[in-house]
């Protein structure tokens, strides 16, 4: 099933996420995490007792830290015991599960919530350990290097050139000014090369930082939220892992999480795309069949903000609080995984008729 | 707010991976010079090869030799190697179809410089020296304008196939234990022991982690406490110690969960001052200093009477 049966209408009716920053050293992951969830707790005004089901996000390996979610829970307050669970995956899956759940009618109430902390390590070597540990982990390929084969690949098709990579970028920074949670915006330089033909300015800022959202069904989430951000559908695929397997110009698998979700039975005004280098947006607006006349990344994107496992679940995030605002009737949200956009998450969000 | 504490943090670990019977064909192949790839149903040719097809996850164990030289489809100039890539100085990472096969092998290319490479050049594998059956077997590739050698026609059968590869994986961090937690270890710095209350429940934590489980809000309130505690309950250790720095320790000795005063919950610690077997539940303790730590060595007893069962019960 991928598609929300009419009979039980999901949505997300609160979002909050934390200024991402290059280090948050003086804090712990529990202590950058427990704001946001009281900020987004706050926005409904429901407790942790409230909440039917509680799902998260986050990679220890990002930290170094064992066990990091284990103590993350220590915010949410887990006593007495609560329904949980975790995904060693971007807290957009983590959304994924809980809707299945809410689906399932077993709760009416779930919290997501997804943190990383990059700054304590590097996470373009940390990135190499999610790759085959046959044939590709032991060269140490790390995350740049990855995304710069894709981007030649796609410069070779013809389908950009660095002018149209520093205009991505450049665009999603500018509309960056605008959020006060986004770390790097306004005018930064296209830069020097970091792995060619990948500059500075196509790759996004490494980071810290949290987010959650509250989901809800039916008339709780009309009590919770004005204008619910109903979500009509959600999907994710994912491609092999061999990246000499896959047509790196292409993003098949965001193509058919969409068509999945329902993306393409109307056009959407938003889209909030999980685009860590510029190459990648292009290759993802084709996927999604994203006109000109679409919003895409209005908070500025992951090019602005990344704080990894938490960048994806912000995008449904962003795009909900865009309908929640007034901002937008039908947006659309993606969160990707893996290297060279290998796996791939689609949401279509709407807001009631105003 | 004091300096937060920093400490280099060095993750590392030799992780033993076994191979399916592709794998091992294909990276024995590279040990003696030979490139396979595996035939799929539809007669493509996969290299490196897989045991499953990624398009239809049908089982493929039809392996078949194809040449060492191929055509770069895609690259990106890599100015500053990194630890554990294939070169030390700067090179291309290319994907490389190889004649004979139908997909590309991530690899490194060693040029003289981002003007010498294009997609579509021609390379051929550099053999590593020393080869034991593993990626790095291929030391990297080269560019090459000749012909393409004529495969041998090699089935994937080897006398001493490699059934498994050791991955080294080293992660370096810079760890810092975030607010509370450096608050705490400063305080036992100085030999006390500073715990965090919850503002909602009053629980005191120790030691804190900067948010009280139960309630889901920060603590913040610095409480000191201690340093004298109650054993609430404990266990005696029959095997000695793996870790260096508790070889000394001799056994049978006694860990136990020790509720400082004034603790909302209790820690561990060694006891010792006492033989193993008069440990008891309500035993009095205090901690036990060694020059130059920054933690207490174990808990010895103080000599106090035992705290009576009803001041400890919800501690345990």
């Amino acid at each position: 099933m991928t598609s929300a049966p009419r009979d039980r209408e999901i949505a997300v009716v609160a979002f909050a996420q934390t200024a991402h920053r290059r280090t948050s050293e003086e804090l712990s992951e529990v202590e950058m995490l427990m704001p946001v969830l009281h900020e987004v707790l706050d926005r409904t005004g429901l407790k942790t007792a409230d909440i039917d089901f509680t799902c998260s996000g986050s990679s220890d390996y990002l930290a170094g830290r064992a066990f990091s979610f284990t103590l993350a829970l220590d915010g949410v307050g887990a006593w007495p015991p609560i329904s949980e669970s975790h995904v060693e995956m971007d807290g957009a899956w983590a959304l994924y599960e809980a809707w299945t759940k809410l689906l399932t009618g077993d709760a009416d109430t779930a919290l997501v919530y997804a943190y990383g902390k990059s700054s304590p390590g590097s996470v373009r070597d940390v990135l190499t350990r999610q790759l085959d540990p046959y044939y590709v982990a032991p060269l140490w390929p790390d995350s740049v290097a990855l995304a710069a084969l894709q981007t030649q690949a796609l410069i070779d098709t013809g389908d950009t050139d660095e002018p149209a990579l520093a205009a991505v970028a450049a665009r999603n920074r500018e509309a960056a000014s605008a959020n006060p949670h986004a770390q790097l915006k306004g005018t930064v330089p296209h830069g020097e090369y970091l792995v060619r033909p990948l500059r500075t300015g196509d790759c996004p800022p490494i980071g810290d930082g949290a987010a959650a959202v509250i989901l809800a069904a039916g008339d709780r989430a009309r009590d919770l939220c004005a204008r619910p951000a109903w979500i009509r559908g959600i999907d994710h695929r994912i491609e092999a892992h061999g990246l000499g397997v896959r047509d790196l110009t292409d993003s098949p698998s965001t193509r058919l999480a969409a068509e999945r979700a329902g993306a393409f039975e109307r056009p959407v005004d938003t889209a909030e795309l999980h685009a860590p280098f510029t190459a990648q947006e292009i290759v993802l607006r084709t996927a999604l069949r994203l006109g000109d006349d679409v919003h895409v990344n209005p908070s500025g994107g992951v090019l602005a903000a990344n704080p990894i496992m938490a960048a994806g679940l912000i995008r449904v995030g962003e795009a909900a609080a865009r309908i929640h605002r007034g901002e937008s009737d039908r947006a659309l949200a993606h969160a990707t995984s893996g290297p060279c956009l290998q796996q791939n998450l689609v949401a279509v969000l709407e807001g009631e008729p105003r | 707010m004091p300096e937060v504490l920093k400490a280099p943090l060095v993750v590392e670990f030799p992780f033993t991976r076994s191979l399916g019977p592709v794998q091992s064909a294909f990276l024995t192949g590279l040990r003696e010079g030979v490139v396979l790839g595996v035939r799929t149903g539809d007669g493509r040719t996969l290299v490196p090869p897989v045991e499953y097809d990624p398009v239809t996850a049908e089982e493929i164990r039809d392996l078949v030799e194809v040449a060492p030289t191929g055509t770069v489809t895609t690259w990106a100039w890599n100015h500053a190697p990194r630890r554990g890539q294939p070169l030390t100085t700067p090179f291309a990472w290319v994907l490389v179809r190889l004649d004979g096969a139908d997909t590309a092998l991530l690899h490194a290319l060693d040029a003289p410089g981002p003007d010498a490479v294009h997609t579509g050049m021609r390379v051929r594998v550099r053999w590593a020296t020393d080869r034991t059956g593993a990626i790095t077997d291929i030391a990297c590739f080269e560019p090459y304008d000749g012909d393409p050698p004529q495969p041998s026609g090699h089935t994937g059968e080897f006398e001493d196939p490699v059934t498994g590869i050791v991955a080294a994986a080293r992660l370096d961090y810079t760890y810092s234990p975030g607010r509370a937690q450096t608050a705490y270890i400063n305080a036992l710095a100085g030999r006390r022991t500073v715990g965090e209350r919850c503002p909602s429940c009053r629980k005191v934590y120790v030691p804190p982690r900067g948010a009280c489980p139960t309630c889901g809000v920060a603590t913040s309130e610095q409480v000191e406490v201690g340093p004298r505690g109650t054993v609430t309950t404990f266990c005696i250790v029959n095997i000695k110690a793996a870790h260096t720095a508790n070889l000394d320790i001799e056994v049978p000795y006694v860990y136990a969960h020790i509720a400082l005063d004034g603790a909302g919950l209790a820690l561990h610690g060694r006891i010792g001052g006492i033989p193993y077997d008069e440990v008891r539940m309500g035993l009095r303790v205090e901690p036990v200093w060694t020059e130059g730590a920054r933690y207490p060595d174990h808990y010895r007893p103080t000599g106090e009477p035992d705290a009576d069962y009803d001041t400890y019960k919800e501690l345990l």
